[in-house]
């Protein structure tokens, strides 16, 4: 043994403590650190939204959430992110199907290339997106400053969820279970339905609500493409910057407490698909 | 199934990689030659300006304070997650994963709030010469909370997988609990670590929204290269913009490949 003696006293029948400790703290203090960085860091500034919303009580909160520029940039926003994760559902499973079941050469690499959402800053995907999809197209396809330009922002920083979700449960999807159902004569589109969908369903949810939530609040990438035109592709986090913009900080928060509500009640979907995930398996 | 009918097979292929090709690869290879086009001396000249470079420097300044401290901050609440007997997990859990579903420009104005002139504990700081908004503080704080959740979120479901029958052998044979976490569990689960650290460090140099909103925007002082790259966009300098946006680009390439590395090194281990 390496151990100079002193750091290591071998004393024979010592009792080992029970649980794992950080060096010199204990469960509580490290809970303690654990605890007051995530309030310090998450809470805190989430206390102060809310507390500001209702700065002019709950009328006040009311008329900003109901003005018709708020109504519009928080209908968009919804619908955007119903459509797109709609699309992702059934876009992102057949992404993931392929990368699983099919082989073709460079498949590795489009593997790889499905994170690129998530690594690319967004301020910068909705530069390439304008390149691409805006007046200079070199596609020749226009949709900038549409709702269009909204879905497909929306679509490109989103995409990583439904495959990355799905992915794993197809890699440990049991083939049997196929083979046996066609050798029974079943069709494809019910082994589809009666077999695998039920299997996947699970990380599609998971995907979808993650897909939601990110979709809701998302900011930097529509911030160029989308043109932000109040009415029409205004978006409800760029509707809250404007009025941090113009000083008016209790309507921002006010619409702020309204979109951290639907995010946070996605999560508890999350939550809530996760565990059916894992009873289901048993 | 798919080895009996090859025209399924190849529709899915083509529309999934289609599709993929549209929304990904396309817009990049656009970015690239756009950003090109002038030749790379050109490129060079607009990423060498000293706002630009005084971008950079606060982008990596943010990194270097928000990634040691998110990464500490992971390890410890990974660990309580998994091996601390407490009660309220589930509130931790909850609490972790707020900067994931809350939307940048929310992350900022709560800053505001807190922070700013108006706000809880503005007038406290300013008193005591301290400007947390509008500054370099008001945006490492933005960057820490969207970063906040990568390395816990990577090391606890390798925590999980591990077990602790390593550490309650380390304890048995007398190791303090300092050597049993240096020489056991951080060994363990370094590759996680890595990968979340990986992750932080992206999301750190990329944020755009929570960072534009705290910092004011003034160039060659709070001014981050994200925020760079949009001041450049709409002051119709598209060489700058272009040119900043393929630094990024290429970084967060750079991120895609470490992530592959950190990947194939945990399969092989």
């Amino acid at each position: 043994m390496s151990q100079p003696a002193d750091e290591m006293p071998a004393v024979a029948g010592r009792r080992p403590r029970t649980g794992f400790r950080l060096p010199g703290a204990g469960d509580s203090l490290q809970k303690g650190l654990v605890v007051t960085y995530l309030g310090l860091i998450v809470l805190m500034p989430l206390a102060a939204i809310v507390s500001k919303s209702f700065d002019d009580g709950l009328s006040g909160f009311w008329t900003a959430v109901s003005s018709p520029q708020a109504v519009a940039a928080l209908e968009l926003t919804v619908i955007a992110s119903l459509i797109v994760v709609v699309i992702n559902a059934v876009m992102g499973t057949m992404i993931a199907w392929v990368l699983v079941r099919d082989d073709f050469p460079g498949k590795a690499i489009v593997n790889s290339v499905i994170d690129l959402p998530f690594a690319l800053p967004t301020i910068v995907a909705s530069l390439t997106l304008l390149a691409v999809y805006g007046k200079d197209s070199p596609v020749g396809i226009n949709i900038a400053f549409t709702q269009a330009a909204v879905v497909v922002a929306l679509l490109f920083v989103t995409l990583p969820f439904v495959v990355r979700a799905v992915q794993p449960l197809l890699l440990t999807l049991d083939r049997d279970m196929e083979s046996a159902a066609e050798s029974l004569g079943a069709g494809r589109t019910r082994i589809f339905w009666k077999i695998v969908f039920p299997n996947l369903a699970p990380g599609i949810g998971t995907g979808v609500a993650l897909a939601f939530a990110r979709a809701l609040g998302e900011f930097g990438s529509l911030i160029l493409i989308s043109g932000n035109v109040p009415y029409l592709t205004e978006v409800a986090s760029v509707f809250i910057r404007g009025q941090i913009e113009s000083d008016n900080l209790t309507a921002a928060s006010a619409v702020s407490v309204v979109l951290l509500a639907i995010s946070l009640l996605l999560l508890a979907c999350v939550m809530l698909i996760q565990r059916w995930g894992l009873r289901h398996e048993r | 199934m798919s080895d009996s009918r090859p025209y399924t097979r190849w529709a899915l292929r083509y529309a999934a990689l289609g599709y993929l090709f549209m929304l990904l690869l396309l817009p990049i290879a656009v970015i690239l030659v756009n950003t090109f086009e002038d030749g790379i001396g050109a490129v060079i000249e607009a990423i060498t300006t000293p706002d630009a470079l005084a971008a950079l420097r606060l982008s990596l300044l943010t990194v270097i304070i928000a990634v040691p401290l998110n990464t500490v901050f992971g390890i410890a609440c990974a660990l309580l997650m998994v091996r601390g007997k407490i009660r309220g997990k589930s509130v931790i859990n909850a609490l972790l994963d707020v900067p994931f579903a809350v939307s940048p420009v929310v992350i900022g104005l709560a800053l505001i709030l807190v922070y700013g002139s108006g706000g809880w504990f503005g007038a406290d700081l300013a008193a005591i010469g301290i400007q947390v908004i509008f500054s370099t503080p008001g945006i490492v704080m933005a960057v820490i909370f969207v970063s906040l959740p990568f390395v816990a979120r990577e090391v606890i479901p390798v925590l999980e997988e591990i077990g602790d029958d390593q550490e309650k052998a380390a304890e048995t044979l007398g190791a303090s609990s300092w050597q049993t976490l240096r020489r056991i569990t951080l060994p363990s689960i370094r590759w996680g670590v890595s990968y979340g650290v990986v992750l932080t460090t992206a999301r750190a140099l990329g944020e755009f929204g929570a960072v534009s909103i705290v910092s004011g925007r003034i160039s060659g002082q709070t001014e981050t290269l994200p925020l760079f790259v949009q001041k450049q966009f709409e002051t119709f300098n598209s060489v700058g913009a272009y040119s900043a946006a393929v630094v990024l680009a290429v970084l967060a390439l750079a991120t895609l490949l470490a992530m592959n590395l950190l990947r194939r090194k945990e399969q092989s281990d």
